[in-house]
């Protein structure tokens, strides 16, 4: 049993100049079966774990990373959190999500560092603030706490943007969530991991999955870089890397692979007490409690797996925010990187079943499933527990790419976050 | 920064260039008699390799016109360039 994380227990090893902490999870050697294999150690994966310990009783189960865990875009994301989807399908899923970032440090006995601090959406012409006033309607009628604010709330509410009316794109009201905001992106894989752990499950890094086992069209194990693995079931949330595990299992995804850049500024003092994005001229930025600026806009407009992108779209983004933000025109960038993100045609998930019994696939969460950590792991535990989807996600299955009965989020999800 | 050859102008840079995705992807002859799979195979579904991408490029802010680009998806490079109606070279990386 692991020891709690408390104010006491940091006095305690203060006086052991820190030395004795216990290591927060193991690096177990893989057993030759498990009940549930996950494939992808990233938020999503150990979130996924990890419900399925607690709300399912689900412990034989291991969880397989091709390099470190957190190391993907769980570890590269800018963070943003929220809840202020159009669609009914994708408002529930996210608010659920919300409601677990809610309690998720004291559940996970991890400081997740989640920061309530608002997203403000601004708009910056007729058109987008008559569809912004129709979002935060459609929101609330959800139950979603979203408010319209006109151009002096946002002046007062963030006076460092720059609101005067002469600009080529003047700002002209704006959307707000209070209950959005940011969370510490790899307190959230650690988090998960050591909680997952504690409940018995085995985190196995180091060991990149190469191929299926399947007979007579149901899934019995994963070959990997550390040999065979027997599974019962196999639940696969490995984010740009889907359409090559769905190779791997002879499906096709209607996901491409693109890289979403990010960098941030040096630290300076407190200047951005909440989350800005724009849609019209393409950024979102908060400030980490280092004092970062932490920013990003848009997908690199080609196919990729190079975690890395093209310089003209960091020179797009810089434009955006000084655009908004005349008083960031002489900070300094300190790092800049990439994700390769799984996007897909609506800019929805897919979080199901697949032709294939036993396996399932959780992925296309593209530029935006930071935020959906815990309700992804919390929907994708159910489905595989329980072999059918949970309410929450039966909108998200790969067959509605059949049907036609898409969840186009485009507006909300595809450009900013 | 991709440095892409277009066929018609020479090399210029990837700012100039706008990405049309994956290529050689036909719009089924019998569209009227295809199952609902089928035709969601042919509107949503993509390779996405790790690896050689067959993919249209079009010229966007140069001569305008549209051509296929061999890519691979990890290193960047470009292995060859051709035009629309032209068959995919094969290329080994
Ligand atoms: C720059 C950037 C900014 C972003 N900003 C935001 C934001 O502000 N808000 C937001 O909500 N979302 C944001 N996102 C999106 C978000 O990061 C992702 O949707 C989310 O992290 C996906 O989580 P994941 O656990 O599925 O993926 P990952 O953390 O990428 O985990 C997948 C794991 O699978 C592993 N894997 C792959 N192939 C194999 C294999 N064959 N065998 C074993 N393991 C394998 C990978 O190594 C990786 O660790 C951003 C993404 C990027 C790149
Ligand atoms: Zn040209």
């Amino acid at each position: 049993m692991k020891s709690r994380y408390s104010i006491f227990s940091l006095a305690r090893n203060a006086l052991h100049y820190h030395r004795d902490w216990d290591q927060a999870w193991r690096s177990p050697e893989p057993k030759a079966q498990y009940d549930v294999v996950i494939v992808g150690a990233g938020g999503h994966g150990l979130a996924t774990a990890y419900y399925l310990a607690k709300e399912h009783g689900i412990t034989n189960v291991a969880v397989l990373e091709k390099g470190w865990l957190g190391g993907g875009n769980t570890g590269r994301n800018t963070t943003v959190v929220r809840s202020n989807y159009l669609w009914d399908e994708s408002a529930h899923l996210y608010e659920h999500s919300l409601k677990l970032w809610e309690g998720l440090s004291q559940d996970l006995n991890f400081n997740l560092m989640f920061s309530q601090r608002g997203l403000l959406a601004l708009a910056h012409n007729q058109h987008e603030l008559r569809e912004l006033s129709r979002r935060v309607n459609a929101i609330r009628l959800n139950g979603i706490d979203s408010e319209l604010m006109t151009v002096e709330q946002v002046k007062a509410f963030c006076p460092i943007l720059d609101c005067s009316p002469g600009k080529r794109h003047p700002i002209l009201g704006a959307s707000l969530q209070r209950r959005g905001g940011t969370a510490r992106h790899d307190a959230v894989a650690w988090g998960f991991a050591r909680a997952a752990d504690a409940r018995g499950i085995d985190i196995i890094q180091n060991c990149e999955v190469t191929g299926f086992r399947m007979a007579s069209g149901r899934v019995e194990g994963v070959e990997t870089s550390r040999g065979f693995i027997g599974a019962g079931k196999v639940g696969v949330v490995v984010a740009g890397h889907a359409s090559v595990l769905a190779g791997m299992a002879g499906l096709r995804l209607p996901i491409e692979s693109h890289p979403l850049q990010a960098l941030v500024t040096e630290p300076v003092k407190p200047v951005l007490h909440t989350v800005v994005m724009s849609s019209a001229v393409h950024v979102y930025v908060s400030q980490s409690d280092k004092g970062e600026l932490v920013m990003g806009a848009g997908i690199d407009g080609y196919n990729s797996y190079a975690q890395r992108g093209s310089e003209p779209v960091v020179e797009n983004l810089l434009n955006a925010l000084i655009e908004l933000f005349p008083i960031f025109s002489r900070l300094k960038l300190m790092r800049q990187w990439g994700g390769i993100v799984d996007v897909c045609p609506d800019a929805s998930p897919i979080i199901g079943k697949t032709p294939v019994a036993g396996l399932y696939f959780n992925c296309g969460w593209g530029t935006g499933g930071f935020k959906a950590t815990p309700g992804s792991g919390w929907v994708f535990a159910h489905t595989i527990a329980q072999d059918r989807p949970h309410r929450l996600n039966e909108a998200f299955t790969l067959e509605r790419f059949g049907h036609g009965y898409l969840v186009d989020e485009h507006g909300a999800a595809g450009v900013a976050h | 920064m991709l440095l892409i050859p277009c066929p018609y102008c020479g090399p210029r840079e990837e700012v100039e260039f706008a990405c049309g995705g994956e290529a050689h992807i036909a719009r089924p002859a019998n569209s009227d008699r295809l199952s609902d799979a089928q035709w969601s195979d042919y509107l949503f579904m993509r390779k996405n390799p790790k690896g050689v991408h067959y993919e249209r490029w079009n010229h966007a802010r140069g001569c305008r016109r549209w051509f296929n680009v061999a890519r691979d998806t990890v290193t960047h490079r470009i292995y060859a360039v051709y035009k629309m109606g032209e068959a995919p070279p094969s290329v080994t990386p």
